[in-house]
């Protein structure tokens, strides 16, 4: 019986390509040094745009209750509260404005008084939407731990890669993973991204989805230096790219297609966020072919695997 | 592989059913929901702040103010205890981090230390017994004697004040009206307010700005607060400024004839002469006789009553007040008066309450959230579907329907479990999707692969999942960790992600594995025994 009819999948993707990666490592070391280089200078140069919850501060969002706001009004309208610096600007529709106000001496109480003294200024045709305000004390701690969560996600990860691999492959993964991070970070400062905690989530996930990709090229190596025991470690590694490179661009491009729905259609909130996440899936793509496998080439790796195969990996006997 | 028991079949469909039937209340209003059979689940996913408006406030209790209250305390027990045994002293304040005491007869050092050395009180500990104590005695020399809190008892002091704190805060909340408001400790000396569906917090942040202690004192019925600070300030008395007029002072004796904690009911009224905002209040027993009391004994002076060290205002006693209620006036507004009641009736802070984070939404920006965050929703998954389908064909509609299923089941154990689903969160359950393909993907190419190179459908198939199942495994753990990280770090919003992600790691392991491969097997199943090779539609 054909409960279903039968149709095949449209497999878009040439299969048996034999593309020279490992070629182009030269370049893709020299361009990626200069990326990581040039991001830490960014960095310690232009510095990030931290958000209020680094910085502190406050961050107030309202709705004019009659149509588009005239930011030159408010703008002069709380010019005169002599709070320092302070950023108004509209937000996703004309009617909505943000104003940043920066943290303000005089500890927590300091930022209290000052969020008053706006909503003050702004008067009644206003309606609240969003306020955060981060006293100096908190945004000290949320920049301790975002930092900690950062190294210690990169810490477990090299620990499990470790153990699963070679250490070759987990210095290849560290590589790779820093490397992400700081390019993701340097294109932020590039560009004046806010930088808030959401972007620290943004950058475990894509930790976690970059890891994911080397894991997946790593598997393939490991297998293929069984199958090939005397290829040439080049030709092996261009090899094992290559056959994972239909399921790749696949997962790739799933994942790019439902981060361009939340980029564009998921609200003004978590845009920043997503924006993070989806140059992180490109350039975690990229790093795993690019830099994690090609690492391998310089590294050399153990050729004799006859030991291992003799002892079936238990997550593979149990499937 | 490719061999399914019957009683695995049907416990795999099984969960299934449990998902969407716990699911199912989600996509339904509240009310339409409320309507169904009893043997239907009702729950619904709790929504974030962010998404159903609300206010989120970080308080910190003032461990400075802890401590020198403690210190007070020790300084008045001390006292108290010497005085008991007779011991003379010329010296007795608070030091440091100590309260130093001076011996007027050397020969009194033993005896003295002996008899303070019965203010200490063991720590008890639920886990590890008795622990130690919570301060120290010790002899500097012949006739000083140094008494100190320990790190344990500091510590335990707070830990108690803070459970205290968080019984006041609540009380105070729920004196507003505002309904389930979520207070819980964060860390030793903080307290986490939760407040849904409050937008405007300016009332919240003032009754909860006051430590609202209240004390009545005798006043001194001689000098002033003016001729005190000039002159000395008498054994036993202080200045106190007044919360009315700038710079006038009050000089009162400073152990209270009542406190505050003696106040059974306070309520904002008006004054039936002047029309002035006031409190009227109310005294338990005992405190009704001890204002009774001092108030018989005190005909024709003033008293005064004092809020968070600040004289309100000193009436002049007309008559005895002996039936335990009386009425507070200073120069209330309608809104004071009402937020003093509600503090009053609450009771008294241990410390003032410092706000270190705020993060308030309103109701119009969560409901924004939660369209965008649907349509967003729906779009990546309708087309992360149809790229499957497309390039997968037959075997992409089984993983289509397996990944359908990944997110009825994420949404199930939310629901169930009570996870918070947050806007970040909703963006981690259309990244579970998106990312859950990955496993399907990695069988399918797999499949292809082995297919190419000659085997049969059914050699190729049972290959494809069982060389994948290692490689899903490590990039699913390693994504786990990242997730794990994440909960630890997050607050509130990106919590909720961390959350939505774990859940999602483990429920598209099992729909792209195990869902998936029993589709394949069943259709596998349908196709055999034909006696013609099975061409797999992939």
């Amino acid at each position: 019986m054909n409960l279903v009819p039968d149709f095949k999948g449209f497999d878009f993707f040439p299969h048996g390509t034999r593309l020279p990666f490992m070629r182009f490592k030269g370049l893709c070391f020299g361009l990626s040094i200069v990326f990581m280089v040039a991001s830490l200078l960014l960095v310690f140069t232009k510095g990030l745009n931290f958000g209020v919850d680094f910085k502190g501060g406050s961050l107030i969002e309202v709705q004019s209750k009659s149509g588009p706001v005239d930011l030159a009004r408010i703008r002069s309208a709380l010019g005169d509260l002599g709070l320092g610096d302070m950023q108004i600007q509209t937000f996703g529709q004309p009617s909505d404005v943000l104003i940043r106000v920066e943290q303000q001496p005089g500890g927590e109480a300091a930022q209290q008084e000052a969020l008053r003294k706006v909503i003050g200024a702004l008067g009644e045709g206003f309606t609240q939407r969003r306020v955060e305000v981060v006293g100096p004390v908190v945004s000290g701690e949320l920049r301790m731990t975002g930092t900690i969560a950062v190294l210690v996600s990169i810490l477990a990860i090299i620990v499990y890669v470790w153990f699963r691999f070679e250490w070759q492959f987990a210095l290849g993964t560290v590589v790779a993973l820093t490397h992400d991070v700081l390019v993701t970070v340097g294109v932020f400062s590039l560009f004046s991204l806010e930088f808030d905690l959401s972007i620290v989530a943004a950058l475990l996930t894509i930790l976690g989805y970059s890891v994911n990709d080397t894991v997946v090229v790593s598997d393939r190596i490991r297998e293929n230096l069984r199958k090939y025991k005397k290829m040439d470690l080049t030709e092996l590694l261009d090899l094992s790219i290559n056959e994972t490179l239909s399921r790749t661009i696949l997962t790739g491009a799933t994942t790019i297609v439902v981060l361009l729905a939340l980029y564009f259609f998921g609200g003004e909130v978590i845009r920043n966020f997503t924006f993070a996440m989806l140059f992180g899936v490109l350039i975690g793509t990229y790093s795993s072919i690019f830099i994690a496998a090609p690492l391998l080439g310089y590294l050399g790796v153990k050729r004799d695997w006859s030991g291992a195969e003799t002892k079936p990996r238990p997550a593979a006997s149990r499937a | 592989m490719l061999h399914f028991e019957r009683w695995k079949i049907i416990a795999i469909v099984l969960a299934a059913i449990a998902g969407v039937v716990f699911a199912m209340p989600n996509i339904f209003a509240k009310e339409t929901v409320a309507g169904w059979p009893a043997f239907l689940p009702k729950k619904q996913v709790s929504l974030g702040l962010d998404l159903r408006g609300g206010a989120h406030l970080l308080l910190q209790m003032d461990s400075a103010e802890l401590r020198k209250d403690w210190l007070e305390t020790i300084r008045d027990d001390a006292r108290k205890q010497l005085r008991d045994a007779k011991i003379g002293f010329t010296g007795l304040g608070v030091a440091g981090n100590g309260v130093q005491v001076k011996l007027l007869k050397p020969e009194e050092g033993d005896k003295a230390l002996a008899e303070l050395k019965k203010l200490i009180q063991p720590i008890g500990n639920a886990i590890l017994g008795t622990s130690g104590n919570d301060i120290e005695v010790t002899k500097v020399d012949d006739t000083t004697l140094l008494l100190q809190p320990t790190e344990q008892g500091i510590q335990q002091r707070t830990s108690n004040a803070s459970g205290a704190a968080i019984e006041t805060v609540r009380r105070r909340i729920d004196a507003m009206g505002t309904t389930e408001p979520n207070i819980v400790r964060q860390g030793l000396d903080r307290i986490l307010v939760q407040v849904p569906g409050l937008s405007d917090t300016a009332q919240l942040k003032k009754i909860l700005g006051d430590t609202a202690k209240l004390t009545f004192h005798d006043v001194h019925p001689q000098t002033s607060g003016e001729e005190a600070r000039q002159t000395r300030v008498p054994f036993g008395y202080k200045i106190y400024p007044s919360a009315e007029r700038d710079g006038f002072e009050y000089l009162l004796k400073e152990t209270p004839v009542v406190h505050g904690d003696d106040l059974v009911d306070a309520q904002p009224a008006f004054d039936q002469r002047t029309n002035e905002p006031i409190i009227s209040f109310r005294f338990n027993q005992s405190g009704a006789r001890k204002f009774g009391a001092f108030t018989k004994d005190n005909v024709g002076r003033p008293f005064a009553i004092v809020l968070d060290d600040k004289v309100l205002s000193a009436p002049v006693i007309r008559e005895p007040i002996l039936g335990g209620s009386g009425q507070i006036s200073g120069r209330f507004t309608v809104e004071t008066a009402n937020n003093l009641a509600i503090q009053l009736r609450s009771g008294a802070l241990p410390t003032k309450l410092t706000i270190v984070e705020e993060r308030t939404v309103g109701p119009s920006l969560g409901a924004d959230s939660i369209e965008a965050g649907s349509l967003a929703g729906i779009i990546g998954t309708t087309a992360t579907l149809i790229l499957t389908v497309v390039a997968y064909g037959t075997f992409g509609v089984f993983a289509a329907i397996s990944l359908i299923l990944n997110g009825v089941l994420v949404v199930a154990i939310m629901t169930m479990i009570g996870a918070t689903l947050t806007l970040p969160g909703i963006a981690g359950l259309v990244l579970t999707v998106g990312m859950a393909v990955d496993a399907n993907v990695l069988i399918y190419e797999r499949i292809r692969e082995e297919l190419r190179n000659g085997k049969t459908a059914i050699a190729a198939i049972d290959t494809g999942f069982s060389r994948a199942m290692v490689t899903i495994a490590d990039s699913q753990l390693t994504t786990l960790v990242a997730a794990m990280i994440m909960f630890w770090l997050g607050s509130g919003p990106i919590r909720g992600f961390a959350v939505t992600l774990t859940i999602g790691i483990f429920t598209s392991v099992f729909t792209a594995v195990t869902v998936t491969r029993l589709l394949v097997a069943l259709w596998l199943k349908s196709r055999a025994g034909r006696g013609r090779a099975i061409e797999v539609p992939i």
